[in-house]
């Protein structure tokens, strides 16, 4: 642990908050003693890092396995343009380093699973969820509860983010009370699919950073068992109930999950079998289509997305719209299905597929490959 | 006399893009079946092949989980605001 004291410079620094009654030297000494534990540097990691370390909190651990790039700057906030290429929590590092030195960071460069969480994890107070998919969500969840440390969570999807504090050591809910399964994958949109307002990620991190601080110090009230609300468009917050399931397979008072399990599995993601057949070339598509025996092609995105470039004479049908619209759609006739990178288009050809259609090939690398190989005209996004 | 259902972001592509709804007054489970009827695309959304709620998909009336209310047959009073909240996978945003 740190040394307790405040240096004279660091007196100086902190003194914003040294002048608060409610926090004062006591409560400053607390964050320099604490440690948290980021999970995710993108855009709710962003705010919380430069918060978490700006507000001196001693150690800050920060997971993330992915690099910076240049569309992550739009709300990626701890990054930059000179860090394009460069992970993310050594980017995150490198921006702390100038904003506050007196910081502690470990990168943890490496994804987070279930064989390393809980080591991971035991050294730090505090836990935060800023991940964007299932199987972390309820990995970290898992072992925050079978370590009885504090999670705190925030999620967003477009335009609307969430927020709460779960921690059923102190009598709150886990991930599990409110949502006991993920989603079957598929059912339910992702970010990637639905993009993000870009200052929405820094209203929830500032949320999640604001109970951070609260829980390491013992001030004002957490935010156990209510859930946050926020509508950017309406710009509302709403709070609702949440309550500790005394079922809950991890934290009820029969927990059945007392290790780790295998959460890709539990989240329904199985590894994709090669279906080499199934997926045609950017280039092959191009050349396919300056011949008499043309394939129709199927653009399965969002109109917005349609907007910023389409491959001429694609026709649109949304991935989401798809399973209403077959009627549209001639089983005799040779289609090729894309979409940005060529995940919800291989969607579709499973679904179409399903449906009965024999003659579909997914278009491997979306558009995004189709700018790269065939026409650079097109903009990547 | 109705009540308010809103309609979180990831579903208002299946309720012809509306963000709430007015549905007349009953229990939870008759006002979404009203909810259903008006926009038959949430079915699938809101319920499974057994015709139950999904496990990811929550629903308050006022502040409270209907879970711990009466479940389907948790009376909604007029004026009152149903909400439905399914579980978001969002966070770090994959731009690749
Ligand atoms: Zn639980």
């Amino acid at each position: 642990m740190p040394d307790a004291t405040l240096t004279n410079e660091e007196i100086r620094r902190y003194s914003r908050h040294l002048i608060l009654p409610e926090f004062g030297m006591a409560a400053q000494r607390q964050l320099k003693q604490g440690s948290v534990l980021l999970i995710g540097a993108g855009g709710l990691g962003s705010p919380l890092a430069l918060y978490l370390a700006a507000a001196g909190v001693g150690h800050l651990g920060i997971v993330d396995f992915d690099t910076v790039d240049e569309s992550n700057l739009q709300r990626q906030i701890a990054h930059g343009t000179s860090t394009v290429g460069v992970n993310k929590a050594l980017s995150a590092r490198r921006r702390i380093a100038d904003l506050n030195p007196h910081v502690e960071v470990t990168v943890i460069d490496e994804p987070i699973s279930s064989e390393n969480a809980l080591a991971l994890m035991q050294p730090y107070q505090v836990i935060i969820d800023g991940t964007d998919n299932f199987p972390t969500r309820y990995l970290t969840n898992d072992a925050a509860v079978l370590l009885k440390k504090p999670n705190i969570y925030g999620s967003i999807f477009r335009f609307e983010g969430q927020a709460t504090v779960f921690w059923p050591d102190r009598g709150g809910p886990c991930y599990r009370c409110l949502y006991p399964e993920p989603p079957p994958p598929g059912l339910v949109p992702s970010c990637a699919e639905g993009g993000v307002l870009g200052v929405l990620p820094g209203v929830i991190g500032t949320i999640q950073a604001t109970e951070a601080i609260k829980i390491l110090t013992g001030t004002g009230e957490p935010l156990i068992g209510r859930l946050m609300l926020y509508d950017a468009l309406t710009m509302r917050f709403r709070e609702l109930r949440l309550r500790r399931n005394p079922a809950c397979p991890v934290c009820g008072d029969q927990p059945n999950i007392t290790e780790l399990i295998d959460y890709q599995q539990f989240c329904g993601i199985v590894p994709e079998p090669a279906a080499a057949s199934d997926e045609i070339t950017p280039p092959a598509v191009a050349a396919w289509l300056t011949r008499d025996d043309r394939p129709f092609l199927l653009d399965v995105r969002e109109a917005n997305e349609w907007e910023i470039g389409h491959i001429a004479g694609a026709v649109r049908i949304s991935v989401n719209e798809l399973v209403n619209r077959l009627n549209e759609l001639d089983s005799a006739v040779e289609m090729v299905v894309y979409c940005r990178s060529g995940v919800r288009s291989g969607r579709a050809v499973e679904m179409l597929r399903q449906a009965g259609f024999r003659k579909v090939q997914n278009m491997a690398g979306g558009i995004l490959r189709w700018s790269a190989e065939v026409d650079p005209s097109i903009p990547q996004y | 006399m109705a009540v308010t259902v809103t309609i979180p972001t990831a579903l208002r592509q299946y309720a012809a893009g509306q963000a709430a709804i007015s549905i007349a007054s009953g229990t939870i489970g008759e006002v979404l079946q009203g909810l259903v009827d008006a926009h038959p695309q949430l079915g699938r959304q809101l319920y499974n092949e057994q015709q139950q709620l999904r496990s990811f998909v929550n629903v308050y009336v006022g502040d409270e989980d209907i879970r711990y209310l009466q479940g389907l047959a948790t009376p909604v009073p007029d004026g009152e605001t149903v909400s439905i909240i399914p579980a978001i996978a969002g966070g770090v945003v994959r731009d690749a």
